[in-house]
């Protein structure tokens, strides 16, 4: 990488869940991301954006050697992502709680345009100390937004400063239907990406672990936003292998 | 589509009767519907997203902000009550500072019609263009629809000793205070993008008075872009960069902030006058 930046931990606490997406469920692809007829996948919290781009690299959408300019000043691939750079990304994010909103009128448009295709965002936990993400959740349940599956990143974060208590049962009390796995096993991941409701929104509170996968960095703040150092490198290279 | 923020609802019953699926009363929560608006312009919807100004452009700067204007989304934002139509409910219903937050926005269109009839003609020009388009309604109207055009300032009477800008809903006061001087009135119902080139012809007296229904020098900058390498001097009338903690009505506020057909003449005497 020639940049010391990007959030790592929370990009490795995402990633199992955005590798079983795009393998095995959603329905977008380098062929048809522009076209009407698509799913979408809207990563709310855009700080996970190097879990993003590593996965749409591994689906094609563009050369995984693009990547290695990240967050460099001319490079399209920035902390947070920016939808009008990079292929396959659906919506700039970065600030929290609007990733969601944002999903929800995509949700509503398909329905209004007769297309049925899904929806996927992902929200962070801490995102969830936002007001418009219960605005949204509210919204989306009175509207009876079927066609939406929320995927919270729960690798509580945020628990130092605003815990959340019952998570998938607040969301359930909004009136969503709520399931809870652990977003690190692929198959549990895989059957709740392919659960659906027929008259209410899905949320899935994944239990997941930031830096996941990587000893120094699992559930260490200090690994919220570096890099690793020139010493690090290799020995994480290695753990990961 | 249009998405309201439990505002104006009973105006717009027959238009829940005639398209259902094409206009939502979507609550109390401005930050999502502004959202939700851009996620609706992603589909290849155009979102009319409505409320009174400091609840659907302040409460959701950063939405607008974000999910229009940097992700290069069309949609439209419709206020109503402008900088004191709610004067009795005080200044938490005020908003005179929306145009001079949503100028800082790149690709941001902002509108400031006269009279219904002037909205009518320039919604339906800008609506569906590509770029988020802010309309900022009064309760109040001009007692005379121009020939407006988006984009373009009327040029209503021209004269020699200065050049008098009036925005939207200023315009009747400023021809009651200026009938008799010799000036120049450029009427401007679109301030952003902002006509430059209309100024720039008539800026014949070298003296540029700014008569706006926000708060006073909102487009100073705007002037100055125009102008170039030209000079003139510019007089700023407009809402007074304080809370206006008063009650009563839109009129009492006029009166008191002398946006008055008096008040403004005194103001151009004076500075037409100086050399």
């Amino acid at each position: 990488m020639a940049t010391k930046e990007g959030h790592i931990a929370s990009a490795f606490s995402i990633l199992d869940i955005l590798w079983v997406l795009y393998s095995d469920v959603i329905g977008v692809n380098p062929q048809n991301f522009r076209s009407d007829d698509r799913d979408y996948f809207i990563l709310s919290k855009g700080h996970g954006s190097l879990a993003l781009y590593a996965v749409l690299a591994e689906r094609g959408f563009f050369p995984p050697s693009e990547l290695e300019r990240f967050s460099t000043f001319q490079s399209k691939f920035g902390g947070h992502p920016d939808c009008n750079k990079v292929p396959g990304v659906e919506a700039s994010t970065g600030s929290l709680g609007h990733g969601l909103p944002l999903a929800v009128g995509v949700a509503l448009g398909m329905r209004i345009r007769e297309i049925n295709r899904r929806v996927y965002v992902l929200v962070g936990d801490a995102e969830c100390n936002e007001g418009s993400i219960w605005e949204s959740a509210l919204l989306a349940a009175h509207h009876k937004l079927a066609n939406l599956t929320c995927i919270v990143d729960h690798n509580h974060s945020t628990d130092r400063a605003l815990g959340l208590g019952n998570l998938a049962g607040k969301w359930e009390a909004f009136g969503w239907a709520a399931t809870t796995v652990d977003g690190h096993d692929h198959r549990q991941i895989r059957d709740a990406l392919k659960q659906s409701s027929p008259d209410r929104p899905m949320v899935i509170v994944a239990e997941t672990i930031k830096g996941f996968g990587c000893k120094q960095m699992e559930n260490n703040p200090a690994w919220h936003h570096r890099s690793p150092t020139r010493e690090e490198l290799p020995l994480i290279l290695e753990e990961l292998a | 589509m249009v998405l309201l923020g439990d505002i104006s609802v009973f105006g717009f019953r027959n238009a829940f009767q005639l398209h259902p699926k094409r206009i939502y009363n979507i609550g109390i929560c401005e930050q999502a519907m502004t959202s939700m608006g851009a996620g609706l312009a992603k589909t290849g919807l155009i979102p009319v997203l409505h409320s009174i100004a400091p609840f659907v452009v302040e409460r959701c700067f950063e939405q607008i902000k974000v999910d229009f204007c940097y992700q290069k989304l069309p949609g439209n934002i419709v206020s109503v009550g402008a900088s004191y139509d709610y004067a009795a409910l005080g200044c938490t219903h005020h908003c005179p500072g929306d145009v001079a937050v949503l100028r800082t926005l790149p690709g941001m269109e902002i509108v400031v019609p006269g009279t219904p009839g002037e909205f009518d003609r320039l919604f339906r020009a800008a609506y569906a263009n590509p770029h988020p388009t802010y309309f900022r309604l009064s309760e109040r109207s001009n007692p005379q629809t121009h020939e407006v055009e988006f984009g373009r300032a009327n040029i209503l009477k021209q004269g020699k000793k200065a050049t008098v800008i009036a925005v939207g809903p200023v315009l009747p006061a400023v021809l009651a205070a200026v009938q008799d001087l010799d000036v120049t009135i450029l009427y401007y119902t679109t301030v952003a993008p902002f006509d430059g080139d209309t100024l720039k012809q008539n800026n014949q007296g070298g003296k540029i008075v700014l008569v706006e229904p926000f708060y006073a020098g909102t487009l100073v900058a705007d002037i100055h872009e125009a102008l170039g390498t030209a000079s003139a001097a510019i007089e700023t009338i407009g809402v007074p960069h304080r809370f206006l903690t008063d009650y009563g009505h839109a009129e009492e506020h006029d009166e008191a902030i002398g946006l008055t057909p008096a008040g403004i003449r005194k103001r151009i005497t004076d500075f037409v006058g100086r050399s």
